[in-house]
């Protein structure tokens, strides 16, 4: 196992050095050398290098004793709160008939609840071939422990080949412990998922860095192959009457799980009615707005547009609204379909967190505002002037 | 109480670049820090020391130089410095680094709360924590933006969801991952850095833990990364300064006409 330079074929060309995340490599007498100390065989040179293939990296093959060919199928995490299933679902569902189509195999839908019977019967409509409804009130609402633990069951008992979740605060806090009983390979937040046509892998593509560096991960030698995906990324599922299924029922109980976690209250306290990674329209503000008394010009357009409220860093910290709201490397990812950003200059951390969103316009003084380099409109002018213009055009048009 | 609080050296992000002739990231300059994340750990792990007493370990897994992150920490004032490293632990996908990471924490004798930022931000991908947890058999709460109360035997704290929070209780020992919005971590404080400089950092090799050699590193790990790139930067499109009226009119037909608006 390691990584290796054919110092024949390295022309000393430096495209590799500046690949490098870790800075281990150096070009020495022309020839890169790679510190072995440093690098953490991410293989960001060798796909720099593909011009001269000059670096390599072998791997032993793994020994885990696991039979991959008793693995088939696809399965989703269908998430439910409060017996209410969440779009992310309707997502796993359309993406995971692709991926079992593309594979000539079924799709699994696994469903945690309580008196969730038609819902269940549904998910047959929306593309499952198979409903795994595990149904009593211990999975009424999410804790770790519980559903790691059946879901855990699910795998051993049906061998699915590829498992998907939503990577929402619930799928992104059991799913790892999922992975971690089953020896699974897991990829984090995936934005773009393909079947390798030849090996039949799943490849599951991904921003690190703050979106700055993609990678696409696969799990060659482990089942299952796992990935959580963000919202608003693959499109829903559509209710199709005709189709058929089997659903079947799992009684809570019979899982044997034990919980530890206790929840004592739920609370909600998110200002706007809408739930910033699932809306598909935010508009967000930040130091521009200049008082916390202005930052209701954001509010206004946003009900207007029937989106929710978005902010910045500066904005939060200022305590013009409350950190749920923030986007950014410290806050939230977002990717709807319209980002308006006011006031907001554009800084590296909040741009990781809504760059991947499909239009983006942006409102500043400063003409030559970072936010600007990634936005398909621009308006140069002052967010306190452009706000309440723009809302007034968007009621009056909607006759309110 | 023992406190361990699980940290991870990253590369300091506000100075990453991308080169726009290359299309590569510019490391050049950008020192290492502590996982801002982690920083929010430290103080949470620093809070409860102070409050109800107790020792505080930091420890991370890393190359050699990743000791000056675990420095940062002794500086912000905990207690003892463990640094996991080994060549052995190259490669090592999050449930390899969870793996190793979690028999590292089985050397430190009696633990009864692990902390550990919600992510790492180079990697992003949040699965280190529960996957510690997991692997020590340990009970976990993600997200905790507050814990409202502890003793020995519990904690009870708030976790963060998309609409709100949840309260939380559950039995020590256990683990939670922690959200920035939990504390403002302190400055190191001059006599803090004074002992960050002298103080001894402990340092685990694969020999010194009870690991099944086979699940270390590249090749204990299911993942591999197949290739990274990259991605396309959406260029800036188009941009207007114009009067009021003019620039509120094209702002109102090009949201119309993206179809979204009911």
């Amino acid at each position: 196992m390691g990584i290796k330079v054919d110092l024949e074929k390295c022309i000393g060309c430096s495209l590799c050095v500046r690949a490098c995340a870790q800075s281990a490599i150096q070009i020495i007498e022309k020839k890169a050398k790679i510190d072995l100390e440093k690098c953490n065989l991410c293989s960001a040179c060798v796909e720099a290098c593909k011009k001269y293939s000059a670096i390599s990296i072998t791997k032993d093959v793994a020994e885990n004793g696991i039979d991959i060919s008793q693995f088939k199928n696809v399965a989703v995490f269908i998430e439910q709160r409060e017996g209410k299933i969440s779009g992310v679902s309707y997502e796993m569902l359309g993406e995971g008939r692709k991926l079992a189509d593309g594979l000539g195999e079924k799709l699994i839908a696994v469903l945690l609840g309580n008196k969730m019977q038609d819902q269940a019967n549904d998910l047959v409509k929306y593309g499952a071939d198979k409903v795994y409804y595990v149904d009593g009130p211990d999975v009424a609402r999410f804790s770790d422990d519980t559903y790691a633990h059946v879901v855990s069951d699910f795998i051993n008992k049906e061998k699915p080949a590829i498992f998907l979740a939503g990577a929402t605060a619930v799928g992104r806090s059991f799913i790892p412990k999922v992975a971690a009983k089953v020896y699974g390979g897991l990829v984090a937040d995936c934005t773009k998922l393909e079947i390798d046509p030849e090996k039949k892998l799943l490849l599951g593509t991904r921003p690190a860095f703050g979106g700055n560096l993609m990678a696409t991960i696969i799990c060659p030698h482990h089942r299952p192959q796992m990935a959580t995906v963000r919202h608003k990324v693959m499109k829903q599922a559509v209710r199709d009457e005709s189709r058929n299924g089997e659903v079947v029922l799992v009684s809570a109980s019979s899982t044997g799980a034990v919980e530890r976690t206790k929840i004592i209250d739920i609370v909600k306290e998110v200002e706007s009615t809408v739930n910033i990674t699932e809306a598909d329209i935010i508009v967000s503000g930040g130091r521009g707005m200049q008082k916390p008394e202005k930052f209701s010009l954001i509010k206004d357009l946003a009900e207007a547009l029937g989106g929710a409220v978005g902010a910045s860093r500066a904005a939060v910290d200022a305590g013009w609204i409350p950190y749920s709201h923030q986007v950014g490397q410290t806050g939230k990812t977002v990717c709807p379909k319209l980002y308006v950003a006011c006031g907001i200059s554009g800084s590296v951390q909040h741009m990781a967190g809504m760059q991947s969103s499909d239009y983006i316009i942006a409102i500043n003084k400063d003409p030559d505002a970072d936010i600007f380099q990634i936005a398909n409109l621009g308006i140069v002018g002052d967010a306190l002037e452009v706000l309440p213009a723009l809302t007034a055009a968007f009621k009056e048009r909607l006759g309110k | 109480m023992n406190i361990v609080v699980c940290i991870k050296q990253v590369p300091g992000t506000t100075k990453v670049k991308i080169n726009p002739e290359t299309g590569t990231l510019i490391r050049d300059g950008v020192e290492a820090v502590v996982n801002p994340f982690d920083e929010y750990a430290i103080e949470e792990a620093l809070r409860i020391r102070e409050k109800v007493g107790g020792v505080v370990k930091v420890i991370t897994m890393g190359p050699p130089q990743a000791e000056t992150a675990l420095r940062s920490a002794i500086a912000m004032g905990a207690d003892e410095a463990y640094l996991i490293s080994d060549r052995a632990f190259a490669g090592s996908d999050t449930w390899a680094t969870s793996y190793t990471v979690s028999r590292g924490i089985q050397t430190l004798g009696k633990v009864d709360l692990i902390i550990c930022g919600k992510q790492a931000i180079d990697g992003d991908t949040a699965q280190v924590g529960p996957g510690v947890a997991e692997m020590l058999g340990l009970p976990y709460v993600a997200w905790v933006r507050k814990v409202e109360e502890i003793t020995d035997s519990h904690i009870r704290v708030e976790r963060l969801m998309e609409e709100g929070y949840d309260v939380v209780e559950m039995p020590l020992p256990g683990l939670i991952t922690v959200v920035k919005e939990i504390n403002t971590p302190r400055m190191a404080s001059l006599k803090g850095k004074m002992k960050a400089k002298s103080a001894q950092i402990n340092i685990i090799n694969a020999s010194s833990m009870q690991v099944d050699m086979a699940r270390l590193g590249l090749k204990g790990s299911p993942t591999q990364v197949l290739r990274s790139f990259v991605p396309e930067r959406k260029t800036g499109g188009e941009k207007i300064k114009d009067e009021l009226p003019v620039m509120v009119d094209k702002l109102k037909s090009t949201i119309l006409d993206l179809g979204i608006v009911k």
